[in-house]
C-alpha cells in the first residue's frame, strides 16, 4: 500500500537530515509501529507522506500511485496529529465530517457517516457537543473518526496516545488495535513508547536519527535486539560491554560467551528472567545490594548493585521482594545471556 | 470596631476604581458635551428642537452624514483588504529587520493627522512629488485613512495570527481541503474576534476623522466633525452642531457596543502556541515572492509619505539645507505664531507628560475593573459582566466622540463654577488625557485579564496579605503593560490635535497647532517650517514607539 524509497528531507539550518534516505513499506491492512526517541524524525516521516514537508530526494507510493508533486489535499491519506488539531470552533459532528464535506459527500450521507464512526470510536451521538467540553480520550476518538471518515488507503497516527494516563493508555492500545483489525486499514503508527509499538503492530520498525535501525516483528525484536540501542529502547537495562578475543568474551559473571571471531568488544544482554536472587554469600552468587524496588504490572522490578559490575535489573513476583539495602546474592542463568551488537 | 466598620476601607477600595473613572469621565466629558447640546438646543433655557427638525429634513447635512458614514466604511474595507496580507507575513514568518518593522508600524497611527495631512499632500497633492495629483479627491483621504490605521488591523489580527497552531491548517490540509480553502474554513474563522474588534476601532477613527478630511478632502468632502467645527468655530451656530454632535455620537456609540461584544467573547481559539515555535523564513520561491511583494508595498505606503515629509523639510530654494531647521529656534515678528517653535516642542513635552500621568492614573482604576471577573454566584456574575461591558464602552467614547465637540466643550464649560479652568493651563493636558485614556485601557485590560489568580493565591497561602500579593505578584506582571501605555498615551497626546486645536492659547501653541498655522500661512519659509517640525515630531514618535516596544514582552495590550 505504502512504499517509501529513499526518502530525504533536511530542515532550513539543519545540521544533518532528519530523514536520511529511508526506506520503509507498509502493506494492504498492515499495522506498522514507528518507536524511536524524539528528534529521530519519526514525526516528519509522516508529515513528508502526508506532503506537509517536501522531500529533497526520494519517492513516495501510495496504493502503486506516485505522490511526487500531489498537494496535500489529493493525497488521500488520514493523519492524525499528535495534539488532536481538532477545530474549535465546529461541534464534534462537523469536525468528524469535514473531509466528506471537502470531497463533496451529500449532506444525509455525510451524517450518517459521522454517526457511523462515532459509534466505531465508541462516542454515539455525540456529533452535537462541543470541542472545547471534551476530556483528553474522549478528544482523541474524535480525532480518529475524523481520520477515518473519508475512508483513507492510509492511516497515519503521530502520538496519538501521548497525552493521556497510564490505565486509559493501557486500555486504548486494546481498543485501538481491534479497530484496525476490524477495519482492515493500512496503519503507520508513530510513538516514542515501546510498549504501544510492541502490543499493537504487526512490524515495529525502530528508528534513530532519520534511519531504521531495525525492524522486525514484535517478537523478533523482543528476541534479538539488534543494537545496544535498541535494546536499551525497548526496555532493557542489564547490558554490559565486554572485551572479546577470539570468539570468546568473558563473561563478568564467569564462564565464556561465544561471539563474533572479528568482534574486538560485543555488549552482552541479559533477561530480567536471567537474575535470581538467592541468600548472600550463597555458592556460586555474586555479592550485590538492593538499591531500590518498583511496581511493574504485577511483579517486582528489582534494581541491584552488583559489587565492581554496576547496576542490574531483576525481575521477581510481588511476594518475593527484597527491603531496599540488604545485601543478597545474584545467580545469572547462561541461557537469558544474549549477544547484541555493540 | 463592629464589622461593618471595619468593611467601609475595604468597599471604598473596591468601589474607589469604579468612581474615579466613571467620575473624571462625568465632568471632563460628560459635562462638556451636554453643555454644548444644551447651549446649541437649549439657548436662554428654553428647548428648541425646531432646528433638529431643520438638520435632519436638510439634504445638505444628510449628504454629510451619510458621507461620514460611507467613507468610514470604504476605508475601513480598504484597510482591512491591505492589512491581511500585511498580518500574514507578519504573523508566519521570520525575516530581517521584523521586530523594528512591527514597532515602526506604530508610527504612522500616532502621528498628529496634520502631519500625516501634509505628507500626503506633499506625496499625492498639488505640489506632487511623484506627479499624481489626487487633490480633491476622496482618494487623498482614503489613502490617509488607511496610512493611518493600518497598524491597528495589523497589529491585532497578526498578533492573534502569529499564535495560532498551525496543525489546525495542516489538519484541513490532509482532510481535502486546498490551502486556500483550509484558510478560509480553519483560520479565519478563528481570526474573527480581532478581525471584528479591530475593524470597529478603525471605522470609529475614520468615522470621526477631522485632520485629515480638513487638509485634504477639499471643499466638496466634509465629515460630520469637519462640519461641526466650521458650525461651531466659524459660523457659530452652536445649534446646528449640537445636533450633528449627537448624530454622530450615535454612530459611534452603536460602533462601540460591537467592539466591547466581541471583547468578551475572544476566547474561541485555545489552540495558541508561541509564535517562536511557529513562524519560518519563507522557504519556497512563492513564499518568497509573497514577502517581499508586500513588504515593498510596505514600504511604499508607510515610508514613502514619511521620507518625503522629511526630504522636503530640507529641500530649500537653494538646495538642501538647514535653513528651515534653523528658523525653528527663532520667533520672528509677524510670524503666525507668538512664540518660537522649539517653543512649541517644549509646550507639547509638558502638556504630554503631564496628560500621560492622568491617563496612567484613571486609566489604570477603569482597566482594573474592566478586567476584574465578577464575583458573585450565578445572575450575579452575569449582571456584572453586562454592566462592565457598558463601563468598558463608556470610557471608550472620548475616543469616537468628536474631539473638536469635546474642546469646545471644555471651552463653554469649564469656564465658570463649580468648575472654573479658565485660562488654566490645565485644559489642554486634561483635554488629552481625556483621549489617551482609552488606549491606555485597551493596553492594560489584556494584561490584568491573564494574571492568573492562582499565582495570587498561591501567593496568599504562603502568607501574603491581598495588598502585599498584590504588590509582589500583580504589580511586576502589570510594570511593564504600564510603561507601554504610558508610552502610548504620551505618544497620542503629542499628537493630539483636535480638542488642542481649541484650547491651546495663541501664546502656548502645542507642536500640531505650529504645523497647521504654518501649513495655513503662505511662503516657501512657512511651509519648510511646517515640514521640519513634522519631520520632528515624527522623530519624536519614533522614538518612543521603538521604545515601546524594545519594553513590551511579547505581545502586551490589543495592538
Amino acid at each position: 500500500m505504502l512504499d517509501v524509497r529513499g526518502i530525504t528531507v533536511t530542515y532550513a539550518g539543519a545540521d544533518r537530515p532528519a530523514l536520511d534516505g529511508l526506506d520503509l513499506q507498509v502493506g494492504p491492512g498492515e499495522v506498522v509501529a514507528v518507536l524511536g526517541p524524539s528528534g529521530c524524525g519519526k514525526s516528519t516521516l509522516l508529515r513528508a507522506v502526508a506532503g506537509l514537508v517536501a522531500a529533497q530526494a526520494g519517492s513516495v507510493h501510495l496504493a502503486g500511485r506516485d505522490l511526487r508533486g500531489v498537494a496535500t489535499h489529493e493525497r488521500g491519506v488520514g493523519l492524525m496529529f499528535q495534539d488532536y488539531a481538532l477545530f474549535p470552533h465546529r461541534d464534534v459532528g462537523d469536525n468528524v465530517a469535514f473531509g466528506l464535506r471537502m470531497r463533496g459527500v451529500a449532506p444525509s450521507r455525510r451524517d450518517q457517516r459521522v454517526a457511523e464512526l462515532l459509534e466505531l470510536v465508541g462516542l454515539p451521538g455525540s456529533a452535537r457537543r462541543s470541542v472545547a467540553a471534551l476530556s483528553g480520550g474522549e478528544r482523541q476518538r474524535v480525532a480518529l473518526a475524523r481520520a477515518l471518515a473519508p475512508s483513507p488507503a492510509l492511516l497515519m497516527l503521530d502520538e496519538p496516545l501521548g497525552a493521556l494516563d497510564r490505565t486509559l493508555r493501557d486500555r486504548l492500545v486494546l481498543e485501538l488495535g481491534e479497530l484496525f483489525a476490524s477495519l482492515g486499514v493500512a496503519v503507520l503508527y508513530v510513538t516514542h513508547d515501546q510498549g504501544e509499538a510492541l502490543g499493537l503492530a504487526h512490524r515495529v520498525v525502530v528508528m534513530n536519527e532519520g534511519r531504521i535501525v531495525q525492524q522486525g516483528r514484535p517478537a523478533e525484536l523482543w528476541a534479538s535486539p539488534a543494537s545496544a540501542f535498541v535494546a536499551r529502547f525497548l526496555g532493557f537495562t542489564n547490558l554490559f560491554e565486554v572485551d572479546a578475543d577470539d570468539g570468546a568474551a568473558k563473561a563478568p559473571w564467569g564462564g565464556v560467551v561465544e561471539v563474533d571471531p572479528q568482534a574486538r568488544r560485543v555488549t552482552l544482554m541479559v533477561r530480567p528472567a536471567g537474575i535470581t536472587l538467592v541468600d548472600h554469600g550463597a555458592a556460586g552468587s555474586m555479592p550485590a545490594r538492593v538499591a531500590g524496588v518498583m511496581f511493574a504490572a504485577g511483579s517486582m522490578e528489582v534494581r541491584l548493585d552488583l559489587d565492581g559490575l554496576g547496576p542490574v535489573t531483576a525481575l521477581v513476583a510481588a511476594a518475593d521482594s527484597p527491603v531496599p539495602g540488604t545485601r543478597c546474592g545474584v545467580v545469572v542463568d547462561r541461557a537469558e545471556v544474549q549477544v547484541v551488537a555493540p | 470596631m463592629s464589622p461593618a466598620l471595619a468593611a467601609v476601607p475595604r468597599r471604598v477600595a473596591r468601589l474607589l476604581p469604579v468612581v474615579v473613572p466613571l467620575a473624571f469621565l462625568a465632568v471632563l466629558f460628560v459635562y462638556p458635551v451636554t453643555a454644548i447640546i444644551g447651549r446649541g438646543l437649549r439657548p436662554g433655557g428654553h428647548w428648541q428642537l425646531g432646528v433638529v427638525g431643520d438638520v435632519i429634513g436638510d439634504p445638505y447635512y444628510r449628504h454629510v452624514a451619510w458621507f461620514t458614514l460611507w467613507q468610514a466604511a470604504l476605508s475601513t474595507v480598504l484597510t482591512l483588504v491591505v492589512a491581511m496580507p500585511v498580518a500574514a507575513v507578519f504573523a508566519r514568518f521570520e525575516f530581517r529587520g521584523r521586530r523594528v518593522l512591527w514597532s515602526l508600524l506604530l508610527v504612522p497611527f500616532v502621528l498628529p493627522t496634520v502631519v500625516v495631512g501634509a505628507a500626503f499632500l506633499a506625496l499625492l497633492g498639488p505640489k506632487s512629488a511623484i506627479g499624481v495629483d489626487l487633490h480633491d479627491t476622496i482618494w487623498l483621504v482614503l489613502a490617509a485613512h488607511v496610512f493611518f490605521n493600518l497598524a491597528v488591523i495589523v497589529r491585532t489580527v497578526g498578533g492573534l495570527w502569529g499564535n495560532l497552531d498551525p496543525a489546525l491548517e495542516d489538519a484541513a490540509r490532509t482532510l481535502g481541503a486546498s490551502p486556500w480553502r483550509a484558510f478560509r474554513e480553519v483560520t479565519l474563522p478563528l481570526l474573527r474576534p480581532a478581525i471584528a474588534a479591530s475593524s470597529s476601532i478603525v471605522f470609529l477613527f475614520c468615522f470621526t476623522s477631522f485632520g485629515v478630511v480638513l487638509l485634504l478632502g477639499g471643499p466638496r468632502a466634509r465629515t460630520l466633525e469637519v462640519e461641526i467645527y466650521t458650525q461651531t468655530a466659524r459660523l457659530l451656530h452652536l445649534d446646528v452642531a449640537a445636533v450633528l454632535a449627537l448624530i454622530q455620537l450615535v454612530g459611534v456609540g452603536s460602533a462601540l457596543l460591537l467592539y466591547a461584544r466581541y471583547q468578551r467573547r475572544r476566547s474561541i481559539a485555545q489552540v495558541l502556541r508561541p509564535r517562536s515555535e511557529i513562524a519560518r523564513r519563507p522557504r519556497t520561491f512563492a513564499e518568497r515572492t509573497f514577502v517581499a511583494v508586500v513588504l515593498a508595498g510596505l514600504g511604499v505606503l508607510i515610508a514613502l509619505p514619511l521620507l518625503l515629509l522629511a526630504w522636503r523639510s530640507f529641500d530649500t530654494p537653494t538646495g538642501p539645507g538647514l535653513t528651515y531647521w534653523q528658523a525653528l529656534d527663532s520667533s520672528r515678528r509677524g510670524s503666525t505664531l507668538f512664540v518660537s517653535p522649539v517653543q512649541a516642542v517644549v509646550n507639547s513635552l509638558t502638556t504630554a507628560a503631564v496628560a500621560t500621568v492622568v491617563a496612567l492614573v484613571v486609566g489604570g482604576m477603569a482597566a482594573w475593573v474592566v478586567a476584574r471577573p465578577k464575583r458573585g454566584a450565578g445572575g450575579d456574575a452575569d449582571r456584572g459582566g453586562r454592566s462592565v461591558v457598558w463601563f468598558d464602552a463608556a470610557l471608550m467614547l472620548p475616543l469616537g466622540t468628536s474631539a473638536v465637540t469635546v474642546g469646545f466643550g471644555f471651552l463653554i464649560a469649564l469656564n465658570r463654577p463649580p468648575v472654573d479652568l479658565r485660562d488654566s493651563w490645565w485644559l489642554v493636558p486634561l483635554a488629552q488625557a481625556t483621549v489617551a485614556i482609552p488606549f491606555v485601557i485597551r493596553t492594560l485590560v489584556p494584561v490584568l485579564r491573564s494574571i492568573d489568580g492562582r499565582l495570587r493565591e498561591a501567593a496568599s497561602v504562603l502568607g501574603a496579605s491581598p495588598g502585599r500579593a498584590f504588590r509582589e505578584v500583580d504589580l511586576p506582571m502589570v510594570f511593564r503593560a504600564g510603561l507601554v501605555s504610558a508610552g502610548f498615551a504620551f505618544a497620542v497626546s503629542l499628537g493630539e490635535f483636535g480638542a488642542t486645536v481649541f484650547l491651546a492659547r495663541s501664546d502656548r501653541p502645542t507642536v500640531p497647532i505650529a504645523i497647521y498655522r504654518f501649513l495655513g500661512a503662505p511662503g516657501a519659509l512657512n511651509l519648510g517650517q511646517a515640514m521640519a517640525l513634522s519631520t520632528l515630531l515624527m522623530g519624536l514618535t519614533g522614538a518612543v514607539v521603538l521604545l515601546i516596544d524594545r519594553v513590551r514582552v511579547g505581545s502586551l495590550g490589543e495592538f
